[in-house]
């Protein structure tokens, strides 16, 4: 078990995700950065999909009363296992009464404390992700408190302890690749130029269902407004202050601004580590290259062993 | 239904967008409806969400398993026999509602604008049958059409940072309840007691797809109840 004894910023329990209730107008959540999930669960000989805690820009201290096996996965946090450093990309054991104490980030925005056996909380609707607006999964359905007491399950199959960074091919990008969207179309070439060519910064209004950035107005075809329609993850909106929006994991799953771009599924993993002031750029593939990025990635990700 | 040709286009590179025109028609609900009944019925290899609207459904699908060609070639078939789809008869909800005051803080002008009195405003709105055309924006949150058109009023020029759970609605010719305390630039004129949305609940939101919804009156005493 874990006991939680700081919870860190906002602080939750993610898996892959529970898509499908998209008619009920629940996204599908799911770890920020799928790409560090699943390689940090490889690390310590999980599924890749087992449920871990997803801290943001923040980590929390969790007290091991019977010990463990973690990997942290994601952004550096510079955390520390009693009081030897427990680097990222690394599998560590945490002896009986051992804790892991995880600090401010370094780099990215999002950090993975993977433990052998996974994060056991009851399944909702089939995943373990927490679904925070909504109340859905996770750990009673909320970010930890202070004095959670987490369960860890029963670990599976055999681990090789790894050490080593994430392969260059699975680092996280601050040129954010995209396809079309629907209402590409509607925008003028001289702003679709606009918003391929200008670097955006992330505010401070960046979470789970979003991250409205600011740069360059983009004048918003029909005064920034049309019939609300299903929007994809990563989508790109363009209300009518021209300022750009991402939707993310924990998105609405319709929206009524034009979108000008939809982010590949290959860098949504990237979208994950932007921290408020980062600054991105939009790097416009086609369908085809998309797909072949989504291939390698994947390649890349199974080669971790 | 022939005029409703309908368009298939990438909405990104793991989502095909699936749309009846651009217009906000009970026609084009209708084939969305269909649509979705037959996806939910008999889902396809590699789809894995579906997000509906008003006139649009957006066919989410694993990239690495199909492509949008593949997909589209499955939905293709499906379009043309949505006239054959039977929805079934509509379920009827009923949602008690505390109009005004503190519940609805934008009552006075949404009936000011029209030209009634509050009292009037909250005969109409709770006379009319409405419809649920997509749950979207948060989880339970119904898109109600058949607002009668003596109360349609613009949204708030400037949303609020934080609506109260519950509330009642009105942003064009849409009404509508927020499940959760959300941002939201809908003028609030009432709200409900209800839960629209619980987790731990089945089924977990109060409205589905479809359904007609009356909303009754109540006084703040039953409010509180």
């Amino acid at each position: 078990m874990i006991l939680v004894e700081e919870p860190g910023l906002f602080t939750t329990v993610q898996d892959l995700g529970r898509p499908g209730f998209g008619p009920i107008g629940v996204s599908a959540a799911g770890a920020a950065d799928v790409v560090a999930l699943r390689v940090g669960n490889r690390m310590v000989g999980n599924p890749e999909g087992a449920a871990a805690l997803e801290m943001t820009l923040s980590g929390g201290t969790f007290l091991f009363p019977n010990g463990g096996m973690a990997a942290l996965a994601g952004s550096d946090f510079g955390a520390a296992m009693d009081h030897l450093p427990a680097p990222v990309w690394q599998t560590f054991e945490i002896p009986r009464g051992g804790r892991v104490r995880v600090g401010q980030t370094r780099s990215g925005a999002r950090c993975y404390l993977c433990v052998r056996g996974g994060i056991d909380v009851p399944l909702v609707l089939g995943s373990a992700s927490t679904h925070v607006l909504c109340g859905l999964g996770g750990f009673q359905g909320r970010t930890l408190r202070k004095g959670d007491v987490l369960r860890i399950g029963k670990a599976g199959i055999e681990y090789r302890a790894r050490a080593g960074g994430l392969p260059d091919a699975l680092q996280p990008r601050k040129t954010l690749r995209c396809t079309g969207a629907p209402q590409t179309g509607w925008f003028s070439e001289t702003d679709r130029g606009l918003f391929h060519n200008s670097i955006y910064r992330v505010t401070e209004d960046a979470n789970r269902a979003g991250l409205r950035l600011e740069g360059p107005v983009i004048t918003a075809p029909a005064g920034g407004h049309m019939t609300t329609a299903g929007a994809p993850l990563g989508a790109i909106q363009v209300p009518a202050s021209g300022q750009p929006i991402i939707l993310f994991v924990e998105q609405q799953t319709t929206g009524g601004y034009p979108e000008i771009a939809s982010i590949i599924t290959a860098d949504i993993s990237s979208v994950g580590q932007l921290r408020p002031r980062d600054e991105v750029r939009f790097e416009c593939v086609d369908l085809a290259t998309a797909r072949d990025l989504l291939r390698k990635q994947e390649e890349a990700i199974r080669a971790v062993h | 239904m022939a005029h409703l040709e309908a368009t298939i286009q990438p909405a990104s590179d793991q989502a095909l967008l699936v749309s009846f025109g651009e217009r906000i028609t009970p026609e084009a609900s209708a084939r969305v409806r269909c649509l979705l009944h037959l996806l939910l019925r008999d889902p396809l290899p590699a789809v894995t969400n579906l997000h509906p609207a008003y006139c649009s459904l957006l066919i989410r699908f694993d990239a690495l398993v199909a492509d949008h060609e593949e997909l589209e070639n499955r939905v293709r078939p499906l379009l043309s026999v949505l006239d054959e789809v039977a929805l079934g008869s509509p379920r009827e909800v009923e949602i008690p509602v505390c109009y005004g005051g503190e519940f609805g803080v934008d009552l006075a002008d949404v009936a000011d604008t029209h030209g009634i009195t509050p009292g009037q405003a909250i005969d109409l709105h709770s006379s009319a049958t409405y419809t649920v055309d997509f749950l979207g924006f948060a989880p339970g949150f119904a898109y109600l059409s058949g607002l009668p058109t003596e109360l349609a009023t613009p949204r708030l020029a400037s949303p609020r940072r934080r609506v109260p759970a519950g509330s009642v609605g009105i942003a064009g010719h849409q009404t509508g309840v927020y499940p959760f305390a959300t941002a939201g630039g809908w003028r609030l004129i009432g709200r409900t007691p209800l839960s629209m949305f619980r987790a731990d609940r089945e089924p977990m939101s109060v409205l589905a797809i479809g359904d007609r919804v009356r909303f009754r009156p109540i006084r703040a005493e039953e409010f509180n109840a």
